[in-house]
């Protein structure tokens, strides 16, 4: 399986990296220092079109294959992670409802999505349910015609200033994570929705990172997504595309630490040369380029297969989020090395770059999700059915 | 009222520049843009489309097939449709032959205004909008700070050593503008996809009435030689001395050349 971009996707990634180069790249520094969230660039984004990429043209949307969305993403990280993250999370919180919402609810929310008016955030994560999804606590209980949400959710991107989520709770506690949660659109303007606290963190400093509080949120039920029970399979669903971005932020992160590694390189003069002109700086120059062109490759044949609804798509997006993501952190470190001390302060972005670069290992599925991912397909096709071994956590799951 | 805007493909300002053993410019190895100057002068259109002035914005260009990119980037920031002139005649056209195919393509298209960027980014020359207003007999509003409109006249506002000049012509017009008249818009993404459903024309010499000879084969010019300018010496740094040697070493720098 190889991967060659249209004529269509390199228009993009042109118009893309001329907004990036000239608007995205000159706030990084500050985004990053400030902890603030550049709204700003969501309004730019917005009215370039640019957060509509996911959703059909008669919801206001542009509706790109998820190669050039992929692109989208990578040109944008590659000035700036937490950029990225707008267009990421604006997919991400709306993959629930793009896999499982009737039309009518795609209509109710996506124009205001797509238009960028509202941001999306996906609320699955709890303190004691990261990796382990079906550990999930939070509850969803009858009232009349509606449900009522209560519980709380921890690390969730945007879901401070989202005017929309898209939340995991349990209908049916007895039955357990898989199959007793389901999925919920909630107006985060609801009576009872907090989001009290934000976390301090290493990188993607500007974009807030929510801990959420549900005191009985009044839900209709026309907003659940799907049928009682098929949450976890909603959230495993969007998990195995949503993984693509991250490999695509990965891969744009990666891109731009290199550029500035080659562009130092080739200005610093040490022992009277240029250190660009030194093997050794060299074969880490190549060692980085190869790298990252390999997860850029692997992230297109990844969206590909999700285009093409492969049925082995999370298998291509695991391996394209487990080798990119681990190709950012490489490839961000070495460039740090590759500026010396300068690398190291704040000065120079290849230090940003690094700290941005470590969320690509952790979310959506840490690396070591994801291996647990591609092994499960590669043995099934192997034959090898998996072993039956006692549930830890979550009962009869 | 009907706009339409010249745009010029150009090699990116950054980008290295070579030439082909004929002196041509070697355009397969450079990275080609609309030249900067002349999305000015799309801004200036599509701002006084969006205003209401003025119905149609067009664009043209003369140049080599691959310029239809510049006018699909065109059409990308807005305007309704765009013509190319392309030929094997015109290649190494100078000025005069731009000019010369320009003005017959706007007799052809006949707009109100007929608008371009100050200056290309390659050649600056800037005499293809005096050019073309000459050749066409039709009066030339230059170097406008912005471009106003009425029912049949249009005005400039040219800054100048000591304030503004108002220039104002009848319709029609040839004018050009300046950086001034405010940043071009960014193309968007629903612009892009738009930009590929419009009319993009292609005209050839004989399409309007021209042939080679006309031209004097593109060129009453001849580049005779081109060369890249003289690099500049490596620049010396003073680092990592105290303040009194750091400047004691300045002032020895200086006083070698005879500057202090």
């Amino acid at each position: 399986m190889s991967h060659r971009t249209t004529r269509e996707h390199d228009e993009l990634r042109a118009i893309v990296r001329e907004l990036a180069t000239e608007r995205i790249a000159p706030r990084a520094a500050e985004i990053d220092a400030g902890s603030e969230f550049p709204w700003d660039l969501k309004e730019l984004l917005a009215g370039q079109d640019l957060l509509g990429t996911c959703f059909e043209e008669r919801h206001g949307g542009t509706a790109l294959d998820n190669v050039a969305q992929a692109i989208l993403v990578e040109e944008i990280a590659r000035a700036d992670a937490t950029t990225s993250l707008i267009p990421i999370v604006q997919k991400l919180g709306a993959l629930p409802i793009l896999i499982a919402g009737s039309d009518e609810q795609k209509a109710r929310y996506f124009p205001r999505l797509a238009s960028g008016e509202w941001l999306i955030a996906f609320a699955l994560t709890e303190a004691g349910a990261g990796s382990d999804v079906a550990a999930m606590r939070m509850r969803a209980r009858h009232d009349g015609d509606d449900y009522l949400l209560t519980g709380s959710k921890r690390f969730i991107t945007h879901g401070s200033i989202a005017s929309l989520l898209t939340v995991f709770a349990l209908t049916d506690p007895e039955a357990g994570g898989r199959r007793g949660m389901s999925a919920f659109m909630v107006e985060t303007d609801t009576p009872g929705f907090s989001a009290p606290r934000l976390e301090h963190k290493m990188g993607i400093r500007g974009s807030p990172t929510a801990e959420l509080n549900f005191d009985d949120v009044r839900v209709p039920a026309a907003n659940r997504l799907g049928d009682e029970g098929d949450g976890f399979k909603i959230a495993m669903a969007t998990l195995d595309r949503s993984r693509l971005s991250v490999a695509a932020q990965a891969v744009g992160i990666a891109q731009g630490a290199l550029d500035f590694a080659v562009g130092y390189a080739a200005e610093r003069r040490q022992f009277g040369e240029r250190v660009a002109d030194m093997q050794g700086i060299q074969f880490m120059l190549a060692d980085m380029a190869s790298q990252t062109e390999a997860a850029r490759q692997l992230t297109y044949a990844a969206a590909a297969s999700v285009d093409a609804a492969d049925p082995d798509l999370a298998y291509w997006t695991s391996c394209a989020k487990l080798v990119a993501g681990d190709t950012a952190m490489r490839v961000t470190t070495d460039a740090v090395q590759v500026l010396g001390g300068y690398g190291y302060v704040s000065e120079y972005p290849v230090e940003r770059m690094m700290r941005d670069a470590k969320i690509t290992q952790l979310y959506e599925g840490t690396q070591q999700i994801q291996r647990m991912i591609v092994a499960r397909q590669i043995l099934k096709r192997a034959g090898v059915s998996r072993a039956a071994k006692p549930q830890r956590g979550t009962p009869s799951a | 009222m009907k706009i339409v805007v010249c745009v010029k493909q150009v090699p990116a300002t950054t980008a290295e520049k070579r030439y082909t053993a004929d002196l041509r410019l070697d355009r397969a190895a450079a990275e080609s843009v609309i030249n900067p100057l002349d999305e000015y002068a799309i801004e200036q259109a599509l701002r006084l489309q969006e205003a209401g002035a003025v119905e149609t914005v067009a664009y043209l260009s003369m140049g080599p097939e691959s310029a239809a990119e510049a006018l699909r980037r065109a059409l990308a920031m807005g305007g309704e449709e765009a013509y190319q002139v392309t030929d094997d005649a015109l290649a190494g056209a100078d000025q005069w032959a731009t000019a010369r195919v320009l003005a017959a393509a706007l007799d052809k298209l006949a707009p109100d205004v007929a608008l371009m960027g100050m200056s290309s980014d390659d050649a600056r020359g800037s005499l293809v909008p005096g050019a073309v207003a000459a050749i066409r007999g039709l009066p030339l509003l230059s170097y406008g700070a912005e471009l106003q409109l009425t029912g049949s006249t249009a005005r400039i506002r040219r800054l100048t050593a000591s304030g503004f000049d108002i220039l104002e012509a009848p319709l029609p017009v040839v004018a050009s503008v300046t950086d001034q008249v405010g940043e071009p818009r960014y193309a968007s993404l629903k612009g892009i996809m738009a930009a590929r459903r419009k009319t993009l024309e292609t005209w050839s010499l004989a399409h309007l009435g021209l042939s080679s000879e006309d031209l004097h084969g593109a060129a009453l010019t001849r580049v005779v030689e081109a060369r890249p300018p003289e690099a500049k010496a490596p620049t010396e740094r003073v680092e990592n001395l105290g303040p009194a040697e750091a400047a004691t070493r300045i002032a020895d720098w200086l006083t070698a050349r005879k500057l202090i």
